[in-house]
């Protein structure tokens, strides 16, 4: 019998015996799947031609990949367009409120370590209403991997702007325009002193299934941050990085070990700037010396945020790829060394526990 | 007169007069011992006096000693309030006698007031004739003017109508400490323990486990440890040379059943029935919360009891806390979340998404004054109507409450054993008097605990027909729906705060089936009354004509209310509630059979609002919030006029007040 070690004293705990029943009459864990396998018959409900779809296909096809069992992986998500991605996944799956995704989740985790736990999340979702929780998992570390679709507006509600939408766009709410500045999701991460911190865009399947991967490797809080077109609300948001013709000039390919030379021709390039920051410079104006080689494995978050702020509102000069991946404890799993630790000195006994300190006794 | 200072007119057990038995104290002062029934004691000081350390000590002294006894802390929310004001005065009260004791007592017998402050924001308390005892080291023209004192009542005359002993409390634990090598305002400092040796031998309390504390407490500063030690036993000589106190006083231990007993608060109570259900059902306790006065303590003493597979998480908000433990019930856990009513607030809206994805969740709610924060540290009961409504939709939620502190132990257990069986979050709503009050408790054995390994049963088979997973097909009789967890193969799931379709559980915005499903969540909740015992009533003869119903802390002082009510004479039914949703099955019944039925609460008549309601009773309100309990004599003088007014004839002349309580 399997046990999972989910903290408890000496006897297998009902979960345990819940699993290992599960196990006898299923055979051992099946781990080996198919896209389909990860297919449920509810009927995908997003406007046709959505990014969400895109993703979607994506993960469905990258997962099997990681060899975990389909009841091993618990995805949870907030409310929005984005998160009703769960109920398109044959896992364990819980379609929470607006906002608290990243806490539920962290209990759950928290709970239950032997889990793959994800979160998919929306830009209003993450950041508006749930702007705390997410940052609070960031700078716990807890081991899941959250996946923000970044629509850059309100898709469910009917298309009002977002904390990440740009300064000045005119939707519903904001006739006239949007007044606030927008977050950089992975300027925020950062700031947060996420352990994991990566861009992708909905429709590179190859970029994203790469940063997908090496975020669910990663042991710690990962965040993906996921360009998705709203092709209702917010048609082309990321045009200007998907055209062919204007995408290689500004976006700035993140290859560990690599110099971030981008651009046709590679004639862009990442340099050094004052105070610690970066700035793009054209690459026959430098030496090849002063061009920076990517290394998201830096513990001072300084570079990736430097880099994170190399990229303005309207997208250009947007890095895609890992900003960074570093190690550090993971919060589940020094939970569990502290109860292994209190345990150390003997399993609790109830009895004793109950009497206390001083007692008296009435005969 | 039983309870009044005896020096003033000596009295025994009930009432009866008792003769000063003369002793021999060292030095050859005769000093003389009175048997008291029971003694009310209130010290008041300045919050940095320590005044709640000092109750402590001496209630765990008269529990040891074997007396029934009730605290009740009151102090500010400021941690520290500038010193010497009245907003920084800091009280501790406790009744202890010979029998059992029903409330910490309605004003004190002996008022211990460490500065003007204290005095003045206590005496109009103390009944005439009363002990006063002042340290008058501190009745300066500083701290005099301080509280707007323009005279020294210690000089002119207005205590006059107290038997008032001012003492030099401070300097005397100065002279104590003087080879103790502290500085002098670290010496200062032990001066409630001085106090407490002076009470203590007034009161011939047992000595070595506040000895034992104090070691205990300080073991790594062992200068203090001793300078408080001597302090303590300084303050205990003073009393027995002194000529200031001619007599002590004698409360024989109260009868008590049997038992091993120890002295516990509610905030602790309802962490050890917390571990208690987490060890009696299997699961892991998980608890999610964020700190708020008062319920801050259950999560203090959890976090205490990792052995036990308790995980404690001290999230960034309530949502968190309550995200959190939603999160780890979907995980198989024992999801708990602590908090006070702007807590629950804040919860309201996760309480909801645990009503449809129908997991279990324990929801403690410890209940301040309110609305906003209110009084962070005084006790009301406004929040019932939150816990029964607060949250959209119709998301019904079992509630239950403890009447003591230490039945905050079974409430926490009722309230996992009613989450895990019925797969549905439960509001345990305490309060900020059974949180900090203290009685003696009789150790339960673990053993004799419910076991709650039955109602958890996780689904690791498909229960549908065609061999799939219907996570919301219902057991028949508790309608609890199936419950599988992550890492169970072939049972994977989707849950969610959409409206779910009957047994499969998938989105349906279907009007047949949300009306169904409505109706079937409601359903699943009124059901819990076929596993709850019937309503506790005590009317003792059974023919009462009039019923005081309470749920909550207003047991004690019901109680005692009911018990003067009784020994003048007159009939009275206590109605006790546990469970408020839902309601005993048989209480619509047992509300008919009296005449008059009167409503004590703690807020603007909420638990009245839900009886007319439900039951068409005419239930006459009496209402209170002042952040403190009620007093037994005032509820005792409203049950005697409803009984006059039903039954005139059948009075009998004797008064309620005074008799015992
Ligand atoms: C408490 C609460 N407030 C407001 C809403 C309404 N609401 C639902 S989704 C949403 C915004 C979603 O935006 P985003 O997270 O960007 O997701 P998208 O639909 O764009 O994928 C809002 C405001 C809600 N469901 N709950
Ligand atoms: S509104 Fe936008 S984000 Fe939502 S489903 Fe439609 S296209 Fe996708
Ligand atoms: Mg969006």
């Amino acid at each position: 019998m399997t046990t999972v070690d989910i903290g408890m004293p000496d006897a297998p705990t009902p979960i345990d015996a819940a699993i290992a029943r599960s196990l006898e009459q299923h055979g051992p864990k099946l781990t080996e799947l198919k896209g389909k396998d990860l297919k449920t018959d509810q009927e995908v409900r997003w406007c046709p031609g959505c990014g969400d779809y895109v993703i979607l296909n994506a993960v469905q096809s990258f997962l099997p990949s990681l060899g975990i069992a389909r009841e091993d992986m618990v995805i949870v998500s907030g409310i929005g367009c984005s998160s009703r991605f769960p109920y398109y996944m044959n896992t364990y799956g819980m379609h929470s409120i607006h906002g608290r995704a990243p806490a539920i989740a962290t209990g759950l985790a928290a709970a239950r370590p032997d889990l793959s736990v994800w979160v998919v999340t929306g830009d209003g979702d993450a950041l508006s209403i749930g702007g705390n929780h997410l940052i609070h998992a960031l700078r716990r570390n807890v081991d899941m991997t959250i996946l923000l679709f970044n629509n850059r507006i309100y898709g469910l509600t009917k298309g009002q702007y977002s904390p990440t939408s740009e300064v000045g766009k005119v939707t519903k709410s904001t006739p006239m325009g949007s007044l606030d500045h927008p977050f950089n999701p992975v300027s925020l991460a950062i700031g947060a002193d996420a352990t994991f911190v990566g861009r992708a865009m909905d429709s590179d399947r190859k970029g994203l299934t790469d940063v997908l991967r090496q975020a669910a490797e990663h042991k710690g809080t990962s965040l993906v941050e996921i360009y998705q077109n709203c092709n209702i609300f917010n048609d082309g948001a990321f045009e200007l990085l998907k055209d062919p013709a204007t995408g290689p000039m500004w976006t700035i390919p993140l290859r560990h070990g690599e110099p971030l030379v981008f651009g046709p021709d590679g004639a862009s390039c990442v340099v050094r700037d004052d105070f610690g920051g970066l700035r793009v410079a054209e690459t026959n104006q430098v030496d090849a010396g002063e061009i920076v080689v990517h290394d998201a494995t830096r513990q001072d978050p300084s570079y990736a945020f430097a880099l994170s702020r190399l990229s303005t509102q309207d997208l250009r000069y947007t890095p895609m790829g890992v900003f960074r991946k570093v190690e550090k404890p993971s919060y589940e799993a020094m939970m569990a060394e502290q109860l292994h630790e209190a345990r150390l000195q003997g399993p609790g006994d109830l009895d004793a526990l109950l009497a206390g300190g001083d007692t008296w006794t009435v005969d | 007169m039983t309870g009044t200072n005896p020096t003033v007119a000596p009295s025994g057990p009930n009432g009866a007069p008792a003769s000063p038995v003369p002793t021999s104290a060292p030095g050859g002062l005769v000093k003389s011992v009175v048997e008291l029934d029971r003694v009310v004691i209130r010290l008041a000081g300045d919050s940095g006096d320590g005044m709640q350390l000092t109750g402590n000590r001496f209630t765990s002294e008269t529990a040891s000693f074997g007396n029934d006894l009730k605290t009740l802390p009151n102090f500010p929310a400021e941690i520290r309030a500038p010193t010497g004001t009245l907003p920084g005065v800091s009280s501790f009260q406790l009744q202890f006698a010979d029998h059992d004791v029903m409330t910490p007592g309605d004003a004190p017998d002996v008022l211990v007031a460490m500065n003007p402050a204290a005095l003045k924001a206590n005496l109009a308390e103390l009944p005439g004739g009363g002990l006063l005892i002042l340290d008058s080291d501190e009745f300066t023209p500083r701290n005099l003017a301080k509280v707007g004192y323009a005279t020294n009542p210690l000089e002119d005359g207005s205590l006059e109508g107290w038997q008032t002993v001012s003492v030099p409390l401070t300097s005397m634990t100065l002279d104590a400490l003087a080879d103790s090598g502290l500085g002098k305002k670290e010496a200062e400092r032990s001066k409630n323990m001085f106090t407490l040796g002076l009470l203590s031998w007034m009161y011939h309390r047992p000595t070595e486990g506040t000895v034992r504390f104090l070691e205990r407490q300080f073991r790594r500063k062992p200068e203090i440890a001793a300078a408080n030690i001597a302090a303590f036993r300084a303050g205990y000589n003073y009393g027995e040379t002194t000529e200031a106190f001619a007599v002590s006083y004698e409360i024989k231990p109260a009868p008590m059943k049997p038992g091993r007993y120890r002295n516990i608060s509610g905030n602790q109570a309802l962490a050890l029935g917390l571990v208690a259900a987490g060890q009696r059902s299997g699961l892991p306790v998980f608890l999610g919360a964020y700190p708020i006065t008062p319920a801050s303590d259950i999560l203090h003493e959890l976090s205490r009891h990792k052995a036990f597979g308790v995980r404690t998480f001290q999230a960034e908000d309530e949502i968190a806390g309550i995200g959190a433990a939603l999160g780890a019930s979907f995980g198989g856990a024992l999801g708990v979340t602590t908090t006070s009513g702007p807590g629950v607030a804040l919860k309201a809206e996760t309480i909801g998404l645990a009503v449809m994805t129908e997991l279990p969740l324990v929801i403690v709610d410890v209940q301040r004054g309110g609305p906003s924060t209110g009084l962070p540290t005084k006790t009301e009961q406004s929040d019932l109507l939150q816990a029964m409504f607060g949250r959209n939709g119709e998301a019904p939620v079992p509630v239950i409450a403890p009447r003591s502190p230490g039945d905050c132990f079974d409430a926490a257990v009722e309230a996992a054993r009613i989450a895990l069986a019925y797969r549905t979050p439960v509001m345990l709503l305490s309060d900020g008097y059974l949180a900090n009050g203290a009685e003696p408790w009789a150790i339960p054995d673990a053993d004799s605990l419910p076991d709650l390994s039955g109602a958890v049963g996780f689904a690791t088979e498909p229960n549908g027909e065609d061999g799939e997973f219907l996570p919301y097909l219902r057991d028949p009789e508790t309608l609890a729906r199936a419950w599988a967890i992550p890492g169970t193969a072939g049972m994977q799931h989707r849950i969610g705060g959409l409206e779910k379709a009957d047994r499969t559980g998938n989105i349906s915005y279907d009007p047949a089936n949300h009306d169904f499903m409505t109706r079937t969540r409601q359903a699943k909740v009124d059901g819990i009354a076929a596993t709850i015992p019937p309503t506790d009533v005590d009317d003792p003869d059974g023919d009462a004509r009039v019923a005081v119903i309470g749920w909550g802390s207003t047991y004690g002082p019901i109680g005692a209310a009911a018990r003067r009510i009784r020994s003048s004479g007159r009939k009275v039914a206590q109605i006790h509630l546990r469970h408020i949703n839902p309601f005993p099955a048989d209480l619509g019944e047992v509300l008919a059979r009296y005449d008059r039925v009167i409503c004590p609460e703690m807020n603007l008549g909420q638990l009245a609002l839900l009886l007319r309601a439900r039951y068409l009773v005419d239930v006459q309100s009496h209402t209170q919030v002042r952040g403190l309990p009620f007093r037994a004599a005032e509820l005792a003088a409203v049950i005697q006029d409803a009984i006059d007014t039903v039954q005139p004839a059948a009075v009998t002349s004797a008064a309620v007040n005074g008799a015992p309580q």
